[in-house]
């Protein structure tokens, strides 16, 4: 009868599992030192970003270029049409993602309310 | 010695499908040797193998073992004293499907987190003894029936327990895989094993290394 | 500590066995887990990414910019008002901003022109975004030719690039000449897109738009506090937005998943019985769908967390563009910066982990505390 021959040093299922495991939590661990270090690198970039804002007195990202008041949602109109819901129907794709209600509010930093009312 | 006072089970209590399994039965058994407990099916026997092998308590009536009260114990204390001192050897066998036959056998082991080299080389060893050896990597449900029983065999003996326990081991067997069984049994209890079981298999109670056998009916002694 | 230690790997190597038996359904499931998790952490991750680069950069906009409304609409600035303003108290330095957008016919492009106010363009010349000169293939010393408001063309020779680090907020823009915006968009001579305050004291910027508001009643102030808030809600919205997206996914995975985890064959309850009879402890069954659980859920949040990483950080979140640009031709070429929120991650970890192991021991306990003898019968 043949011997169930030497098993490979005790392989177990556990094992496998716990150094994957043990090798995908370090990768995340080093996800943080990663995130770390590179915004600690990326100061220098970040600094020419925020002299070129203070330079040119921009606003906005140049993320939404499509429409005027996506590319500046800071200055755009209050009340863009079909601005008012996440699903609602709109011209361009990210209109629907940039809520009107994310720009400045008219009430909500004033005293006078009477004095800034558009109505 | 084991020793029950008064002993009575009962299902469903208090139910229109009450059951008296076992009905105020005081009994001992010796530990050494091989215990036969004899009977039709629904005479009480395999609930009587239950509560002495810890599996379930009794509904009145105590039970025990060496001299301590085993019946009353906690979950706990009574799966300690289960897993220490019985070994079940199940009729349908009861292997665990998908997992290999080592694995199957280390299974009661792994609550009591053994060195896992010396584990697994016992249940080798075990299996080797019962010639399973070249099936101990095969998964449970690709053996035979005589396989599935030796290796059941197996799984109780991997915590070196005092007493097996098995219930109409016999029942899914032909006569020639029973008969290899009881020799197997035998040879475990020559070497000091006390054997406890339930059948109403003529070839079991009518074996030569049968010491005593128990005559039950109607949940009491016939 | 070291038994302990042990007997939980035991249990472990018991709970891997028991899914290995369905490979193909549990990676399945682990493989939707994942997926789950790597959408929500991609969002998560960029979005704070972007919040944070929004709050630092644009922490150097302007303090205060006045636009005027005409009849509740956006219109132009009369250069008197800047006079007017100039003198509040409290503000050190006012002047206007020319600037406006373009639609390149051309590429179908939206560009922003606008007027530096420091070292501006010799007339004739301008300055690019990166992201102009990319989609118009043009370098510097080439000359860009648009049709201006009145028809005429004009060409501009190409005196510089804006840097390409700074394409997140310069990637559209087109820096001229004030004469030359003027002379391009028929601009009025007297009038200004908006005007901007600078005010010494920031304590003082509220009182300031107060008076503004009251000494102009047809203009908007808008202050720098508001638009970083902007950008934090605008960028809170759009995660939220997506998370709202993904929450049919979500729930569909939920029913799943509990489906997976809370229904209890008759096969799993006789195999609970029978690693009961052989002398398993309730305890030691419940720890050990613990971990089949815990193994599950752990294994997809690592691995949907570092793909998400890598996705968003390695990648520049590939699978986002699409969504952001929309329309757009022109989209920056920017790499997000890894600002992360550990609170973020950690409750991204409670939420994807948490529940799945919750639900996969729940329907077990009732199953675990039977008496064992229920495989003898």
């Amino acid at each position: 009868m043949k011997a169930p021959g030497p098993l490979p040093a005790p392989w177990r299922k556990s094992g496998a599992f716990l150094w994957t495991i043990g090798l995908a939590t370090v990768l995340w661990a080093l996800t943080f030192v990663h995130a770390t270090l590179t915004t600690r690198a990326a100061a220098d970039d970040l600094h020419r970003r925020g002299a070129l804002v203070s330079q040119l007195d921009l606003t906005d990202f140049a993320l939404f270029t499509e429409a005027r008041y996506t590319r500046h949602p800071s200055q755009a109109d209050l009340h863009s049409p079909f601005q008012d819901h996440p699903l609602a129907l709109e011209h361009f794709p990210t209109g629907s993602l940039v809520p009107a209600s994310a720009g400045p509010s008219w009430t909500g930093w004033l005293e006078a309310p009477a004095a800034s009312s558009p109505e | 010695m084991i020793r029950l006072e008064q002993v009575s089970k009962v299902f469903n209590q208090g139910r229109h499908n009450e059951v008296r399994a076992v009905r105020n039965l005081s009994l001992e058994l010796d530990t050494r040797g091989v215990t036969v407990l004899k009977g039709p099916s629904g005479s009480g026997k395999t609930s009587l193998l239950a509560m002495i092998g810890c599996l379930s308590r009794p509904t009145s009536g105590r039970i025990h073992l060496e001299g301590r009260l085993i019946s009353n114990l906690p979950e706990r204390f009574m799966t300690e004293v289960r897993r220490a001192t019985f070994g079940f050897i199940f009729q349908r066998f009861n292997l665990i499907r998908g997992l290999t036959v080592l694995e199957n056998v280390m299974l009661p082991a792994y609550p009591l987190a053994p060195d896992p080299r010396e584990l697994r080389d016992q249940a080798l060893d075990l299996l080797r003894q019962f010639r399973l050896a070249e099936r101990a990597h095969n998964q449970a449900e690709w053996l035979s029936g005589g396989e599935a029983q030796r290796t059941a065999i197996c799984r109780a003996l991997i915590n070196r327990p005092r007493i097996l326990i098995a219930d109409e081991p016999t029942a899914n067997l032909d006569s020639q895989l029973s008969r290899e069984l009881l020799a197997l049994i035998g040879e475990l209890a020559e070497q000091g094993k006390g054997v406890l079981i339930s059948s109403h298999d003529p070839l079991v109670f009518d074996h030569a290394q049968v010491s005593r056998v128990v005559e039950l009916r109607d949940g009491g002694l016939a | 500590m070291r038994a302990l230690l042990r007997r939980q790997r035991y249990l472990l190597d018991y709970s891997l066995s028991s899914l290995a038996r369905r490979p193909g359904k549990h990676l399945a499931l682990l493989l939707v887990y994942s997926l789950v998790v790597f959408l929500l952490a991609s969002t998560l991750l960029f979005t704070q990414s972007l919040r944070r680069e929004a709050a630092l950069i644009l922490a150097d906009a302007p303090e205060l910019i006045v636009q005027r409304l005409v009849a509740g609409r956006h219109d132009l600035m009369p250069a008197d008002y800047l006079d007017r303003l100039g003198q509040l108290r409290g503000v050190s330095d006012a002047y206007g901003r020319l600037w406006g957008y373009f639609y390149d016919p051309a590429v179908k492009a939206n560009y922003t022109l606008l007027v530096p106010r420091q070292e501006p363009p010799v007339p004739g010349e301008v300055r690019l975004g990166a992201g102009v000169a990319r989609t118009r293939g043009l370098g510097v010393g080439d000359y860009l030719s648009l049709r201006s408001a009145r028809g005429e063309p004009f060409s501009f020779r190409i005196a510089g690039l804006l840097e390409a680090e700074t394409e997140l907020v310069s990637s559209d823009l087109l820096l001229l000449n004030a004469e030359d915006f003027r002379r391009f968009f028929a601009f009025p001579a007297d009038r200004f897109t908006d005007l901007v305050l600078r005010v010494r004291n920031p304590s003082e910027v509220r009182k300031v738009a107060e008076k503004i508001a009251l000494a102009l009643p047809d203009t908007r102030p808008i202050l720098r506090d508001e638009i970083l808030r902007t950008y934090d809600a605008l960028f809170g919205w759009r995660q939220g937005l997506i998370i709202v997206l993904l929450g049919g996914a979500l729930l569909a995975f939920v029913i799943f998943a509990f489906d997976r985890a809370a229904g209890l064959s008759a096969e799993e309850r006789r195999e609970i019985g029978i690693l009961k009879a052989i002398g398993w402890e309730t305890g030691d069954v419940l720890r050990m769908k613990f971990w089949e659980g815990a193994a599950l859920s752990l294994t997809a949040f690592l691995a949907g967390y570092l793909l998400a990483y890598a996705h968003v950080f390695f990648f520049a979140a590939a699978l986002f563009a699409p969504v952001l640009k929309g329309w757009a031709v022109l989209y920056p070429d920017f790499r997000p910066l890894p600002f992360v929120d550990g609170l973020q991650v950690a409750t991204l970890f409670f939420f994807t982990v948490f529940p799945y192991t919750v639900a996969t021991i729940v329907p077990i306990w009732r199953a675990a505390i039977t008496d064992p003898d229920q495989v003898m019968r």
